[in-house]
């Protein structure tokens, strides 16, 4: 094949092939577009949310709810992680993508099945919510739309898997993968799973809408459908990750603590996130509870395992390479010389600590069997996924591509100033939704919901604590923030593709990548290569706050009633 | 060597694991066993797990049901709706129904009692949502969820509901009072 569409980056030795450059450059900018889109939909819902301001009518409301959880949730984190995936082989492998064609056709599918399903939805008879739970009815080209959207995703997979045997039969890459491509594909297995489980209940729910099927089992849709909606948020969760080591390297040019245990937490991913799918079937009827004990513990939480161990080994690793770089003295001087006006560092770093300690706490509690029973659908359930996929997936997203845009684009990162702030201001506004939403769930508020005075009622309300009422506009405050954190994100990005100054063969002003530390830097720390003590003691204090907030949501549930 | 570069030493999966890692990946091992185990432990020692009998039925079989519970047990009508208000024996059986938008009929409940609940929808999915004590369960249509509830605090309970159920979706209310 042709050789010559290869160049090198001047600033990071990476290799890049043209097609698979344009690829991800195209991705990218849909991807940074569908987030624009859905971040503004959802300002809409938190200021609706915020009972003073109540700024749609219900009927708005519950269409632009739909818009944004499929715009941000699923449009942006597709299309992003589509990059990723073409990144972390085609680049980091230095071989040529396989078959651009499929790629591009793929590519087009998203596109079609994004655009079309923000347009019937936009017409107002599809406000069925993300989930879109059977028996209520949107318009078969609702289902149309998210199967089309799946179709390109599942191409674009196959083109991953494609290109990794290019970069074995060509051999240009000696060994095992690197980490960040092996998890990769972690993330693009557990996408092949989520798009067939999608496919297996979209496909005849689409048949069902236009009157060829006469019923869809509404236990199975649900339970079907999870394994897709879930599922994908574990394709967000591989993806992130493999962001985290990605910028760990990038920025500290650190290697990981060992890469047998975080290869191996890797794998664990795929081989039990899917059960944990079952942890949205808890208050179901018709599942039994062994059922529902091994599925929702991920059978003994092994996967959760996985997790804290990327939480200690990520920054472990950095904390190896800044120590082997001379930041040696206490316990936490390696944290204090981190590069925290680089938001590719300040990024990675909120999208990590938020994960974790909002997301990753809050999921698997909520996630035990009878616990789940004062949470499921409340607004504690939007809060605790927000700590996930915003604060975790698509500030560490927003981090990398602080580093990828300019990369790619060969330009300089525009309006550094404010990319400097940006992940604080993201972080902030999105760490006090996700608090807020938690708080307002545990006082009752149930989620989707335009109205917790129930106004309209007849006469019929019910009073919620008029903490309740200060949470949501808490959140209404919380969302303006992070909408303007989100918003300089974009214009930043979209600043720097038309904007920025071309580098041409230049290098960038400040380099963009630190060369790996070697294995003579890593032990001239008195042997002591891989001793990371201030890792250790911030694992503690994230363990003894699952703990207690776990015991502590044990003791809400015993003051509740009786239930058998 | 770094991340984003192969592994330097090809039979990488021989190297030896740091202490901190090992212990740390034994204590989330523990801690996955110790949260594991809670969840049977609970259903031992704990008053709250959600019984899972259920039966398939149809809205109309369930609908008849529901009308004959309350046709036998109405005490009063009561509130804007006029809606019967059925207080069951002590220790029977409770049926209430889920539909757009609202949960039928009133039930009134001694403290301290314990009352086997049926609830099915008879369109869409709901979600019955009791406050303030905070009891969430997924309602479908076609299936019946039996469960109990034993009230611990004698009042004026609501059940909203929070499965997205349409357009009226946030009209949707319904009461559970709990007397001495």
């Amino acid at each position: 094949m042709a050789n010559n569409n290869f160049r090198t980056c001047p600033d990071t030795g990476l290799k890049f092939n043209a097609p698979a450059e344009n690829l991800i450059k195209a991705h990218a900018v849909a991807a940074v577009v569908f987030l624009l889109v859905g971040g503004l939909y959802g300002l809409m819902v938190g200021l609706t949310r915020w009972q003073a301001v109540h700024l749609l009518g219900a009927e708005d409301f519950y269409m632009v709810l739909t818009l944004h959880g499929l715009n941000v949730l699923i449009f942006w984190m597709i299309f992003f992680e589509i990059a990723i995936l073409y990144f972390c082989s085609s680049v980091l492998l230095g071989c040529r993508l396989a078959t651009p064609k499929w790629a591009w056709v793929g590519f087009l599918l998203m596109v079609i099945g994004a655009v079309m399903n923000n347009v019937i939805v936009l017409q107002g008879s599809s406000s069925v919510m993300m989930t879109s739970y059977v028996p209520l009815e949107a318009d078969p080209l609702f289902y149309l739309s998210l199967i089309l959207f799946a179709v390109g995703a599942l191409i674009s997979c196959f083109v991953f898997f494609g290109t990794l045997v290019i970069a074995k039969n060509d051999k240009t890459y000696e060994g095992s993968v690197p980490l960040v491509t092996f998890g990769a594909i972690t993330a693009a297995i557990i996408a092949v799973f989520t798009i067939v489980s999608g496919a297996i209940i979209m496909i005849p729910t689409f048949l069902w809408s236009v009157g060829l099927v006469g019923e869809i089992n509404v236990l199975a849709y649900r339970m079907v459908w999870l394994a897709f909606g879930h599922s994908s948020q574990q394709i967000n969760m591989a993806a992130h990750v493999s962001a985290w080591y990605a910028i760990a390297a990038i920025v500290f040019g650190a290697r990981p603590l060992s890469e047998k245990v975080s290869r191996t937490a890797f794998l664990v991913y795929i081989l039990f996130l899917q059960l944990a799918s079952v942890h949205h079937l808890l208050v179901d009827p018709g599942l039994s509870s062994n059922f529902k004990m091994f599925n929702t513990s991920y059978a003994m939480y092994l996967a959760v395992m996985a997790s804290m161990v990327h939480g200690l080994t990520v920054p472990g690793s950095i904390e190896a390479a800044q120590r082997a770089r001379g930041h040696t003295a206490g316990l936490f001087t390696w944290l204090r010389k981190a590069p925290w006006g680089n938001p590719v560092f300040s990024g990675m770093f909120i999208s990590l600590v938020g994960f974790g300690f909002l997301g990753g706490i809050t999921g698997v509690v909520m996630g035990a069997e009878q616990i789940n029973i004062l949470v499921h659908n409340t607004l504690y359930v939007p809060g605790h996924f927000h700590a996930t996929v915003v604060l975790g997936s698509t500030l560490a997203f927003m981090a990398l591509a602080y580093w990828l845009v300019p990369v790619l684009f060969r330009r300089e990162l525009v309006w550094k100033g404010l990319a400097k702030w940006q992940p604080y201001l993201f972080g902030l506004g999105m760490t006090g939704v996700s608090l807020f939403l938690m708080g307002a769930g545990t006082l009752g508020v149930p989620r989707r919901h335009w109205d917790i005075g129930f106004a309209g009622t007849g006469g019929i309300t019910h009073e919620f604590p008029a903490a309740a009422y200060t949470m949501l506009a808490l959140n209404g405050m919380s969302v303006v923030l992070a909408v303007f954190g989100g918003a300089a994100f974009c214009l930043i990005m979209v600043g720097t593709i038309l904007f920025g100054k071309k580098l041409g063969e230049e290098p960038m002003a400040e380099p963009c990548m630190v060369a790996p530390v070697t294995e003579e830097e890593y032990n001239a720390n008195g042997g002591s290569a891989f001793a990371i003590p201030g890792t250790v003691v911030l694992a503690m204090v994230f363990f003894v706050s699952f703990a207690l907030y776990y015991f502590i949501n044990w003791k809400y549930l015993a003051e509740t009633w009786g239930i058998g | 060597m770094s991340s984003l570069l192969p592994p330097t030493k090809k039979i990488w999966w021989n190297e030896p694991i740091h202490k901190s890692e090992l212990l740390w990946i034994s204590l989330v091992f523990v801690w996955g066993l110790v949260m594991t185990f809670m969840m049977p432990y609970w259903h031992v020692v704990g008053k709250q797990n959600l019984g899972t009998e259920t039966y398939q039925t149809t809205p109309k079989a369930f609908q008849t049901t529901v009308q004959a519970f309350v046709d036998k047990y109405t005490v009063r009508n009561e509130g804007p709706r006029n809606y019967p208000v059925v207080a069951p024996p002590a220790g029977g059986d409770v049926y209430m129904l889920a539909r757009l938008w609202d949960w039928w009929p009133i039930i009134e409940l001694k403290k301290g009692e314990t009352y086997r609940f049926h609830l099915s929808s008879l369109d869409w999915q709901h979600g019955f949502s009791l406050q303030p004590a905070n009891i969430n369960i997924q309602v479908v249509p076609n299936y019946e969820h039996v469960f109990t509830l034993t009230p611990n605090a004698a009042g004026e309970y609501s059940v909203i509901c929070n499965e997205y159920c349409g357009i009226g979706h946030h009209l949707m209310i319904g009461k559970i009072l709990v007397v001495d």
